[in-house]
């Protein structure tokens, strides 16, 4: 399984850097939300998958039987998808607003900033 | 127990939900703002004293102990930043209360304020890396919503160059601490320091150096990764340029001050040599991006830049002296940098401009100013007797004990060139006659309560400046024993874990 998800985060990462290499804004967006994703798949193979084993330890034990999971990097991956929906989500906004004031969907054409 | 380590975090915390409460209150927000960042200045320097008189403190947030839970950790280097990110806030704060205009404090401008605070004091004093990262969103999310203030075209056009890079940095650390928790199963600095020190396998090690160097280096504005930085920092109103300049790009020196004499010291051979080169390189590539600009807080932006260069030297060098360097060199900066730009601030209010073209003749009418310019200016380009002679003469003479002799002579050259560009500032903006009124806008109505209260917290940190100058022994001597700590990554192992053997693996 793990070969498998590292594939499919290579594939994620290359795409995401393809989208933000592109001139549109909103491939831009699109690009920072695969990027996001990738990372966070991949906090969640690096630490190890498991098959049907939570974290719980049963009543009547001091530790859980057998093989479980990891909890800790699944609450790494739930806190960093949260912050990635609040900060793109901003960015979704920021990207219309822009569009509204600058009326391009081109980066080559904000050219204002540059140094 | 040690309450005043979660202060500095909580007081700007909690004066931004009660600053939200009043949403439509201007009188309470504004009051809230001078008292909240007062209080942060305050908590910031029991904080410090305490530090300086107990060595390093830690809270175990909730209890749990050391390697479970999140540790808040105040070390020297920790305290010292938490202390200047007081005295930037309540400046800014004063500052603010003078140039910030209605339609921004109706957009939230102070308690946006307290949040970028919060986050910024959070990244001092977490010893948790993941917490770290959360810190760093908490302080990039408040900082996005402040650059767009007021939605001009430039401001837009800064802001999806400032928001794409530091998100793409965000992702590269976590990806980082991912790889890390894989590879050594744990998030606790300390406990990550204690554990990489026996790990065999040096070359993950290497890449995992390498990925936050990137990472903090994007939030460091350190060469090449700095573009974002004189793209967006000249766009906001003065007052967050201010607040920015001082602080953002110290969070990442900080992290990579941190992260590289805690975790990352094995193989300094291989990582501090390429910091070194990155260091020489945004040295050269800021100042020679300054003396090609005409625009006053442009400049400035290209100069935060060049000074980046030197406190990661301090940090390359990797001797004691260096790292007592690039410590002063901190503290030096962040005053002088938020000084020069309440500077261009006041500047802009009287003239209306910020194109050195069309400024001009202030020499003339207001000498305070063009006063309270030069010492920030001349501090900056390291002229004794100012705070920042003795930064760089510390960081040049610890390169020339350690005989980087290429990197010193860059280090001096760029000296050099930070004086020219001061000077062509000062030339420009105060020497030169100002050019005919009919090229100038109409100078914008000025009210010189407004003035005064523009001046203050610059007068303020300008006295700062010259008390370090004059003054320098008891910083160095701090700044030592920050280095020292610094140095002995097992004293801040042993201050979190506690002593060697006492917790199970």
């Amino acid at each position: 399984m793990e070969p498998l998800l590292a594939i499919a985060i290579g594939i994620l990462f290359a795409a995401a850097i393809y989208m933000m290499l592109r001139r549109s804004i909103v491939k831009l967006v699109i690009g920072l939300m695969l990027l996001s994703n990738a990372a966070n798949l991949l906090i969640f193979v690096s630490a190890g998958l498991t098959r049907g084993g939570p974290p719980l330890v049963p009543q009547g034990m001091a530790a859980p039987e057998g093989v479980v999971a990891d909890p800790l990097p699944q609450a790494l991956v739930l806190t960093a998808i949260v912050i990635a929906f609040g900060v793109l989500s901003f960015a979704v906004v920021l990207v219309r607003r822009a569009w509204e004031i600058v009326r391009a969907d081109d980066l080559d054409r904000m050219r204002d900033t540059d140094t | 127990m040690n309450p005043q380590i979660a202060l500095p975090i909580l007081i700007p915390l909690l004066a931004g939900a009660v600053s939200l409460m009043f949403w439509r209150s201007r009188l309470m927000q504004r009051l809230i703002a001078v008292a909240g960042t007062g209080l942060l200045l305050l908590a910031s320097v029991w904080l410090l004293v305490s530090v300086v008189r107990e060595g390093i403190l830690v809270l175990q947030v909730g209890d749990w102990p050391a390697p479970f839970g999140i540790s808040l950790v105040a070390d020297l280097l920790g305290a010292i930043m938490v202390v200047l990110t007081g005295i930037i806030g309540f400046a800014v704060a004063l500052y603010s209360l003078a140039t910030t205009g209605r339609g921004h404090e109706a957009y939230g401008y102070f308690p946006l304020m307290h949040l970028l605070l919060a986050g910024v004091a959070g990244a001092f004093l977490t010893g948790d890396i993941f917490n770290l990262y959360v810190w760093f969103e908490v302080m990039l999310v408040a900082s996005f919503a402040l650059l767009i203030l007021g939605s001009e075209k430039a401001q837009m056009e800064g802001a999806i160059k400032y928001v794409t890079l530091n998100l793409l940095s965000s992702v590269i650390f976590l990806v980082a601490v991912g790889l890390l928790y894989g590879m050594v199963g744990t998030l606790n600095m300390a406990d990550i320091a204690r554990r990489m020190a026996s790990l065999e396998d040096s070359g993950m090690a290497d890449v995992l150096a390498m990925m936050f160097m990137v990472a903090f280096g994007i939030k460091a504005a350190a060469f090449p990764l700095f573009f974002w930085l004189p793209a967006s920092y000249h766009t906001p109103p003065v007052a967050v340029s201010a607040l920015f300049a001082g602080l953002l790009t110290k969070v990442g020196v900080y992290a990579l001050f941190r992260v590289f004499t805690l975790i990352f010291h094995h193989s300094p051979g291989y990582t501090h040599e390429i910091l070194l080169w990155g260091a020489g390189l945004t040295m050269l590539s800021g100042v020679l991006g300054a003396a090609a600009q005409y625009e006053f807080r442009r400049i400035l932006s290209f100069h935060i830049v060049s000074q980046i260069g030197y406190m990661i030297l301090g940090l390359a060098l990797f001797t004691p002296l260096a790292i007592i360097g690039g410590v002063f060199y901190i503290m030096h900066h962040i005053l002088v940098k938020t000084n020069l730009f309440l500077v261009s601030g006041i500047v802009h209010r009287l003239q209306g401009s910020y194109q050195l073209k069309r400024l001009g003749g202030l020499y003339r009418s207001h000498p305070w100013l063009a006063v309270l310019f030069l010492i920030p200016a001349l501090s900056l380009a390291g002229m004794p007797p100012l705070s920042g002679f003795f930064a760089k003469f510390i960081v040049i003479r610890a390169g020339l004990e350690a005989e980087a002799y290429g990197i010193t002579a860059i280090a001096l050259l760029v000296g050099l060139l930070t004086l020219y560009s001061m000077i062509k500032i000062w030339s420009e903006v105060f020497w030169k006659t100002a050019p005919d009124r009919d090229e100038v806008d109409a100078n914008p109505a000025v009210d010189q309560r407004e003035i005064w209260l523009m001046s203050l917290p610059a007068v303020g940190l300008a006295l700062c400046t010259l008390f370090i100058g004059l003054n320098a022994a008891p910083l160095y001597a701090l700044a030592e024993a920050s280095a020292d700590e610094l140095l002995a990554p097992e004293r801040y192992i042993e201050a979190v874990l506690g002593p060697l053997g006492e917790t199970s693996p």
